[in-house]
Order: C-alpha cells, then sequence, then structure tokens
C-alpha cells in the first residue's frame, strides 16, 4: 500500500532523513519509532505530499507523490502533531468542512459526519466550539478529521501525545480497531505504544533507518540469552554453583532483595529452556522458591540497544575499534 | 470552483464570529458617515451662496462636490482599515498549524487563495453595502444621479480589490497577524505616496508613470463616472499581480 524509496530530505545544511526505505502492505499497522527530532515528521509530511523530499520517492496506494500528489491526497488521512482544527468551529461544523475539501460527495457527507463522530466517540460534543473542548477531545476531532473521507491510509503523527492514560487506551483501541480495512502509519516515541497497537516496526534515529521488522523479531534479534528471575525465601542459603552446574546456564547475577530473601537473574544460552531443571535444583536445596519469571526482552530495550548501537558503530568507524565488550 | 466556494463559505463563517467585522464595519461607517456629513453641510453652504449670487453663479453639481470628496475620503480610511480584514487569513492557518490540513487535502493553491480572496472581497462588498444608505437617504430630500454612483461602487469595489489581494500577500509572509497588517499598511501607504508624488512631479515623465501608477487617481475617474478600460486594467492587474504573489510564497513555504 505504501511503499518508500530512498527518501532523503535536507533542509539546508542539515540532513533531516537519509536513504529512508520501507514498505507497508494493506491493512498493516506500522509504528515509526524513534526519539525526537529522528526525522518522523519529516517523513510523515513528506508521504502526506506536505512538503517535497529532496531525493527518492515513495508510492501510496500506487500513485506516486511527485507525480500524482492530487491522488495520493485524496487515498490519505493525515493527524499532524497539533490537530489540525478551527477552533472558532463547532466538532460539526469543522468535520462537514473537511468531508467537503477531501471531496466527499454532497450526499455522502451526512453520513460520513455520523460514522466519524460514533467512532471517535464525539457524539455528546459536536455541537460544542472546538476551541473549549479539552486536549483528548481535541485530539479525537483530529482523528475524526482524518478518518472522515473513509481513506485507504491513515498517517498518524504521535497521536496520543499530551492524552491522559485512559485517554491514550481509548485512542489505541480506536487505531486498532481501524486496521485491517486502512493501512496506518502512526509515529510515537513512547514505545509500549509501539508494542501494544502495532504489527511492524520501523526504528529510525538521526534520520536514518536502524531496523525494520515485527516486534517479536526485533526482539529475539537483540537478545543475546535467555534471562530468568528467581526469587526465594533465604537467600543467604544460596550458592550459586549448584545452579551453574545445570547444562545451559552461563551466569548467575544476583539482585537487590529485601527481608533476607534472595533475588538473582539466571542467564542461559539462546533457546535453551533451563526453567524445569532450575526450579527442581532450588528446591531440592531447600532455598524456598516464592518466584520465577523469564524476562522477556521489551522494546525498549531493543530500541535502546539499537540506537545507541548505532552511534557505537559511528565511534567505532572514527577511532580504532575498542574490544567489544560482548561475553559468550 | 466548488471547493473555491467550500473554502470561501469557511472563511466568511470565521469572519462572522470573529468581531473584527463587526467592528471594522462600525468604525467605517462612523467616521464616512461623520465626512458626509460634513461634505453636505459644506454643500449647503455653497448652494445657499450660489442663490444669493443670483444667474451669475457658478454650476454646482451635488455628484461633484458632495460624493466625489466622500468617496475620495473613504478609500483613504478603507487603506487604513482593509489590512485588518486581511490579516488573518494566512497568518491565523500558519499560527493554528491549520495550513497542513489544506495542504494535504486535495486542494490546489489556485484555489486557497481564490477562496480566501472571495471571502474578503464579499465581506467588503458588505461593508460598502452598508455605505448605500448615504444616497438613499439624499434621494428623498434631492435629485441623485445614480449612473455615476454606480460607476463610483464599480471603482470603490475593484480598489478594494487591489487592497485584499496585497494584504493577503502581506498574510502569506508571516505568522504574526499583527505584522501582516503592518506589512499591508505599507504597501498600500506606498501606492498613497506615489500618488502625491505624482502631484509634485507632475509634467515629467516620471510624473507621469507615477501618475499611472497611483490608486486614487484611477478611483477617481470612476468617482467621476467615467468606467475606462485604462483604469479597469490597472485595478485587475494589480489584483491579479497581489494573487500571484500570494500563491508563490504559499508554494515556496512547502519547499522550506
Amino acid at each position: 500500500m505504501i511503499e518508500v524509496m530512498h527518501l532523503g530530505k535536507r533542509y539546508g545544511e542539515v540532513l533531516a532523513i537519509d536513504d529512508v526505505s520501507f514498505t507497508v502492505a494493506k491493512g498493516e499497522i506500522l509504528a515509526f519509532l524513534g526519539p525526537n527530532g529522528a526525522g518522523k515528521t519529516t517523513t510523515m509530511r513528506i508521504l502526506t505530499c506536505f512538503m517535497p523530499a529532496t531525493n527518492g520517492t515513495a508510492k501510496v496506494a500506487g500513485f506516486d507523490i511527485f507525480e500524482a500528489p492530487m491522488e495520493v491526497k485524496r487515498r490519505i488521512g493525515y493527524l499532524p502533531e497539533n490537530p489540525p482544527v478551527y477552533p472558532e468551529m463547532t466538532v460539526s461544523e469543522y468535520l462537514q468542512f473537511v468531508a467537503k475539501i477531501k471531496g466527499v460527495p454532497h450526499p455522502k457527507i451526512r453520513a460520513a459526519l455520523a460514522s466519524a463522530l460514533e467512532k471517535c466517540n464525539l457524539g455528546d460534543v459536536s455541537r460544542r466550539l472546538i476551541g473549549n473542548l479539552s486536549r483528548g477531545y481535541r485530539q479525537r476531532v483530529g482523528l475524526a478529521q482524518a478518518m472522515i473521507h473513509n481513506p485507504d491510509v491513515l498517517i498518524l503523527d504521535e497521536p496520543t501525545v499530551g492524552l491522559d492514560p485512559k485517554q491514550i487506551i481509548e485512542i489505541r483501541e480506536l487505531i486498532k480497531g481501524l486496521g485491517g480495512e486502512h493501512t496506518i502509519v502512526l509515529s510515537t516515541h513512547i514505545l509500549p505504544e509501539a508494542t501494544a497497537v502495532c504489527q511492524k516496526v520501523v526504528i529510525i534515529n538521526q534520520g536514518r533507518i536502524v531496523a525494520v521488522d515485527s516486534q517479536d523479531r526485533l526482539s529475539a534479534q537483540v537478545r543475546k540469552s535467555e534471562k530468568i528471575s528467581v526469587r526465594v525465601r533465604r537467600g543467604e542459603a544460596v550458592e550459586p554453583e549448584k545452579l551453574l552446574s545445570i547444562e545451559g546456564v552461563q551466569q548467575i547475577l544476583p539482585q537487590p532483595a529485601v527481608d533476607g530473601e534472595g533475588v538473582f537473574i539466571v542467564e542461559a544460552e539462546l533457546g535453551r529452556d533451563v526453567r524445569e531443571a532450575l526450579s527442581k535444583r532450588v528446591v531440592e536445596s531447600g532455598w524456598g522458591l516464592l518466584e520465577m519469571k523469564p524476562l522477556a526482552i521489551s522494546l525498549e530495550d531493543v530500541f535502546l540497544q539499537l540506537t545507541t548501537e548505532e552511534k557505537g558503530v559511528e565511534e567505532a568507524a572514527a577511532a580504532p575499534a575498542p574490544a567489544e565488550g560482548v561475553t559468550a | 470552483m466548488k471547493n473555491i466556494l467550500t473554502l470561501a463559505e469557511k472563511e466568511l463563517k470565521l469572519y462572522f464570529i470573529s468581531p473584527i467585522a463587526y467592528v471594522l464595519a462600525m468604525v467605517f461607517l462612523m467616521v464616512s458617515d461623520y465626512l458626509f456629513h460634513s461634505q453636505v453641510f459644506f454643500y449647503s453652504t455653497l448652494s445657499s451662496q450660489a442663490m444669493r449670487a443670483q444667474g451669475n453663479a457658478p454650476q454646482i453639481n451635488l455628484h461633484e462636490i458632495l460624493f466625489r470628496p466622500t468617496f475620495l475620503n473613504m478609500s483613504i480610511i478603507l487603506l487604513l482599515i482593509m489590512p485588518l480584514l486581511t490579516m488573518r487569513l494566512f497568518a491565523e492557518e500558519k499560527k493554528g498549524r491549520t495550513t497542513e490540513l489544506l495542504m494535504t487535502s486535495p486542494l490546489t493553491i489556485t484555489e486557497i487563495v481564490l477562496g480566501k480572496f472571495l471571502a474578503a472581497w464579499f465581506i467588503y462588498a458588505l461593508l460598502l453595502a452598508l455605505t448605500l444608505h448615504l444616497p438613499v437617504m439624499l434621494s428623498h430630500v434631492t435629485y441623485v444621479a445614480w449612473k455615476p454612483l454606480v460607476a463610483s461602487y464599480l471603482g470603490l469595489l475593484l480598489m478594494g480589490g487591489v487592497f485584499l489581494s496585497m494584504g493577503l500577500f502581506a498574510s502569506s509572509l508571516t505568522e504574526n497577524q499583527i505584522v501582516a497588517a503592518v506589512i499591508s499598511f505599507g504597501i498600500l501607504i506606498g501606492f498613497w505616496l506615489i500618488g502625491l508624488t505624482a502631484q509634485t512631479a507632475a509634467d515629467s515623465s516620471v510624473g507621469e508613470v507615477f501618475n499611472y501608477l497611483s490608486l486614487i487617481d484611477h478611483l477617481d475617474n470612476f468617482v467621476k463616472g467615467m468606467i475606462n478600460t485604462r483604469d479597469l486594467t490597472y485595478f485587475l492587474s494589480l489584483t491579479i499581480l497581489g494573487l500571484f504573489l500570494t500563491h508563490r510564497v504559499v508554494e515556496s513555504q512547502r519547499w522550506k
């Protein structure tokens, strides 16, 4: 549905994005993840034909953003970082206006308005002035605006920024519900959001794509060992050697604990499940097993690791490479 | 065309919601009525003098002595208030980030510019229509020549187009409404000064050029009751120039 090919954008001397390429399939939800200033908004603005790219191009629903911008614009709903609303208008006046300029045929405007109001839960405030609405409602008006013409593609720039936790959950549910029918690209710097909503993640840092993949595969790529956290009643009795003798266990990392309890992280070879042997050993030793849980690596770790690794690579290129501290 | 009307409708809605148009209309009417009133006073003194002078009095013409100065004065007031009518048009869109909505919708820049211009022109036409009570009132007490009045109003309408397109251009340059208003004051006062320079530099070829560029001179022809292609061309081409510059500025902002 969306094909981005070697996109680059230069603001004077500053290279905002460089050689960005990715594709999004129909019905997929893609998260565009990166720290502030990574080039997320720039990429989105290029995709929506708001600004032209310096190099490369992109296709949306088969139409090139340079050759057929009108066709692209007709098929895209865009929610910029700040919802583009007129505070002096009421919600339904505003949405009607947007429907008209997006080319919704006149007889269908009423239905489009009703469905957008319903999907975004705006029925109660449809007659209120947008200027008097709270940030959360305004964001929803922005979202309603993006989907009023039932576009194939929705591009949402930080759709949950500035909302309270309850609203964040509502908006995420809404976005999830829209996937499948619409192809969605959303940007965020909040990692759990990508985890909660998206199937595919593009991580961007300093204008370059660092990784493109599904979230599970990204985690697997970064993970170097299986980690299990174990909590026992009698911390003073723990003898790490007993655990190290289990086949596959590589390392025991003691953690701070309270009330005489003991907490430690067991690192095992990747792909080997040592939980059964581990629990047996702990119980037999009589340490009083309280809790045992595998530590799944979060997207947060992936993100930090990828964005800092990238930096490491650049530094390594500049200076003679120091020995990487990776233990076998 | 449909898009232009949709955009114009939105602008009109915003004009009627905000107090600016109402306040401007009130101030404009108060000042122009006052000027008209003092002109009426002058006219009545003049005509009573003429009556005393009996047969050898000069011809006095109601349109010439009453309406012509009123309209010329009105054009100066308009020069001062019109920038306030246009300052919002692009500056506010930029400040409120609604440009992103317009530019990512299937609209051309020409449609956006024309939509805004037409809305402002419509408001201006309403403002002028409000001044029609002056000749109507007068027609109850004396004979009013309507044909030169039609030409005068046409002239004012066209001159307003120039003011508005220059104001629109100024508004497209900035996201600050005050700055937009000040820039368009600058441009319009520049045109006015050209008129003054033309008077002092008369007879030289420079004076002739300035004379042609002077807004007030062209308006004066309309107010005298003449509709020349020369004046029509002047007003229309300046209006189109303003709209063209606006189009270029809006387009160029995409590339920054």
